[in-house]
């Protein structure tokens, strides 16, 4: 057990740059996910912890040392591979049990850890098969299993579910988090998917361009994103950007859309952006949630307008409703029962309370 | 007259298919026709020399038909294998081979490993000097070497020329590349993440090599294997030139040397010589075929 801190790393092939500087904090028993798109760094970082790549600048520490210089077995880690890279002429128990046997440990202490382990990812049947006889999913459990046996001080997970189907992502999604309340090793977790990273993470590293984005516990990204790439990036379908600007007429804050669409900000909202330059342009970050069917009530911040949809999207539980504006593709979500259809004509009601505000030119949140 | 362009619609489709399946049956007569030819281009040398081997030289030089034994006899059997000579051949050939293969495996897999896997200041032009040396061939390397055979031994007094365990030092120059290319092939196949599992797993690099790779590539492993021991078994170039002395011959030269004394060709004992030479090979290719096959093409359909 121990806690992970990034100094100022960076990584430097040739001419690329792909860490530029990124720091971080990771507390003891904490489970952190690292999220981007592919090509920003997430999965170099991971790989520059568990010492497979060498950085080119800065400093790692695992449980206080200073691990820069120190060889991958050395760093007391364990790594889950994207492609399992269980051991193929091995079987399930040889596989969980190859650290502990290249570090000479007693067969009875092996054997308890390797049944020990086996139990708590429910593979104790397949103990004795060999890699090639396992389905995908079971694999992803023995190499879980090949890292729990060691006891490391800290988990990397490089995308491990990305190999999987739709319905057993979900389900591996549940057992990692179950094996983490369980055995609570640290755990440096790289995904591109933001479901994954919401659900599993204590706190989510939005990575970018090899820098930070933003820090945060999945419901500060989603409710109060820095950023438009992650406002854009965490949440699914993404937020709607909406060209506007700000006016100020008799001392009221109002949010021009277009010509004929004009909104005012609810008061709660006013005051923050009070000092934001008026007649620049900005964006409106709504996400689609927000952006419902009109019910008729008058609640303050909710402001109505019409539309005719494009396209709807029936889900089930909601219904997605697409429709343009000035040019600008936007969703909303409605409920099935609001009778929206391909092409017709609907009454919208937007959620300004839930609003954002963002500079255009330099993508911040204001 | 729907009905009438349904019963169209069926034989249309049918003969489609037809089609398709005749292109295939022409394909795989005229694929049998071929293999057939092949088979026989390849099969009529090893019968002719069985039939020779069975004659006695009486029979192999009278006017008969040559493709029939008339009076079959094991006499070039046995006067082979009961001549000491022969047996010497035998017994030099398999020493040389096992000892060349020991040397070139010893060589050329820990080379292949440390090309495929760590990245060194040079590794990729080093890679493709292997395979560049392999293409020297031997007619253009046995007399340089046979200079420096010769210089070595006015130097330190230890003589190599005409002792059969000169070939040991000089068969890896064939093998070694070769087999270093096969492995680097079959290494470059296995995936990146498996030898960095190992490394957090705690191996060092031979363990690595030892525990993971030598045993998944196994088949790779293997075919190298065999065709090292296929040339060490059947090089003739290199025994001709550098050994002389009857008891330090291998077959394929000590069958040539032997059995043809001046213009006398003793027929039939030198067929049973080859035939004898090929078992080991032949029996070899027969247990390892199934490795050998996939070790020749994994590297190839591998990711």
């Amino acid at each position: 057990m121990a806690e992970v801190s990034l100094r100022k790393v960076v990584k430097r092939y040739d001419e690329v740059e792909a860490v530029r500087g990124i720091d971080l904090d990771i507390a003891d028993h904490e489970f952190v996910v690292l999220v981007g798109p592919s090509g920003c760094g997430k999965s170099t970082t991971l790989r520059m912890i568990a010492g497979l790549e060498d950085i080119t600048d800065g400093d790692i520490t695992i449980g206080g040392d200073v691990v820069n210089d120190v060889p991958p077995k050395d760093r007391d880690i364990a790594m889950v591979f994207q492609n399992y890279a269980l051991y193929p002429h091995m079987t399930v128990a040889e596989n969980m049990s190859f650290g502990l046997r290249l570090k000479h440990y007693p067969k009875a202490e092996i054997k308890t850890r390797v049944t020990e382990a086996a139990r708590m990812l429910d593979i104790t049947d397949l103990i004795d098969r060999k890699p090639k006889q396992l389905s995908g999913g079971q694999r992803q459990r023995v190499a879980m299993g090949r890292a729990i046996v060691r006891n490391p001080k800290v988990f990397l997970f490089d995308e491990p579910l990305s190999n999987l189907d739709a319905k057993l992502r979900v389900q591996m999604r549940i057992e990692i988090k179950k094996v983490h309340q369980k055995v609570r090793t640290t755990t440096v977790y790289v995904t591109h998917d933001q479901v994954e990273a919401m659900t599993l993470a204590d706190r989510v590293v939005v990575m970018n361009k090899g820098r930070i984005e933003q820090i945060g516990t999945p419901n500060e990204l989603y409710h109060n994103p820095a950023t438009r790439f992650v406002a854009g990036f965490i949440g699914s379908p993404a937020m709607n950007f909406l060209p506007c600007r700000l006016e100020e007429a008799a001392g009221k804050l109002n949010l021009r859309l277009t010509d004929r669409l004009v909104f005012p900000v609810p008061s709660a909202k006013a005051a923050r952006y009070q000092n934001v330059p008026r007649n620049e342009r900005l964006l409106l970050g709504l996400r689609p949630e927000h952006l419902t069917e009109a019910d008729g009530h008058a609640v303050p911040g909710i402001e109505t307008f019409d539309t005719v949809l494009d396209v709807t999207e029936p889900m089930g539980m909601e219904t997605l409703v697409y429709f343009t504006l000035e040019g600008t593709y936007v969703c909303g979500r409605v409920n099935p029962s609001a009778g929206a259809r391909d092409g017709a004509p609907l009454r919208l009601a937007v959620d300004l309370n839930n609003m954002h505000l963002l500079n255009e030119g330099t993508g911040a949140v204001l | 007259m729907s009905s009438i362009a349904i019963d169209k619609a069926g034989p249309t489709r049918n003969v489609k298919y037809g089609s398709m399946s005749r292109d295939r049956l022409w394909a795989m007569r005229w694929s049998y026709f071929f293999l057939t030819i092949f088979a026989i281009f390849s099969l009529v040398p090893p019968i002719y020399m069985v039939i020779t081997s069975l004659k006695s030289s009486a029979e192999i030089s009278a006017a008969t038909n040559p493709w029939w034994v008339f009076h079959p006899t094991l006499s070039n059997y046995i006067e082979l294998l009961t001549s000491n000579q022969f047996l010497r051949f035998f017994w030099n050939s398999a020493l040389v081979a096992i000892i060349v293969v020991t040397i070139t495996m010893l060589i050329s897999v820990p080379a292949a490993f440390a090309l495929s896997r760590m990245k060194f200041w040079g590794s990729a032009t080093l890679a493709a000097g292997v395979f560049l040396t392999y293409l020297i061939p031997d007619t253009l390397l046995f007399l340089p070497l046979f200079k420096m055979f010769a210089v070595f031994g006015d130097w330190t007094g230890i003589q190599l020329i005409n002792r059969w365990y000169v070939l040991i030092f000089l068969y890896p120059t064939l093998t070694v590349p070769f087999c270093t290319w096969i492995m680097i092939g079959y290494f470059a196949s296995i995936p990146k993440e498996l030898d960095e599992a190992a490394i957090i797993d705690g191996a060092s690099w031979l363990q690595t090599l030892t525990r993971i790779f030598i045993p998944v590539a196994l088949p790779g492993l293997i075919a190298a294997t065999i065709f090292a021991f296929t040339v060490s078994w059947a090089q003739f170039l290199y025994p001709l030139v550098f050994t002389t002395s009857t008891d330090q011959l291998v077959m394929p030269v000590g069958i040539i040397t032997t059995l043809i004394k001046g213009d006398v060709f003793n027929w039939g004992q030198i067929m049973t010589g080859a035939l004898l030479g090929a078992a080991p090979p032949l029996m070899i290719y027969a247990f390892l075929m199934d490795y050998y096959i996939a070790g020749l093409t994994a590297g190839a359909t591998k990711g």
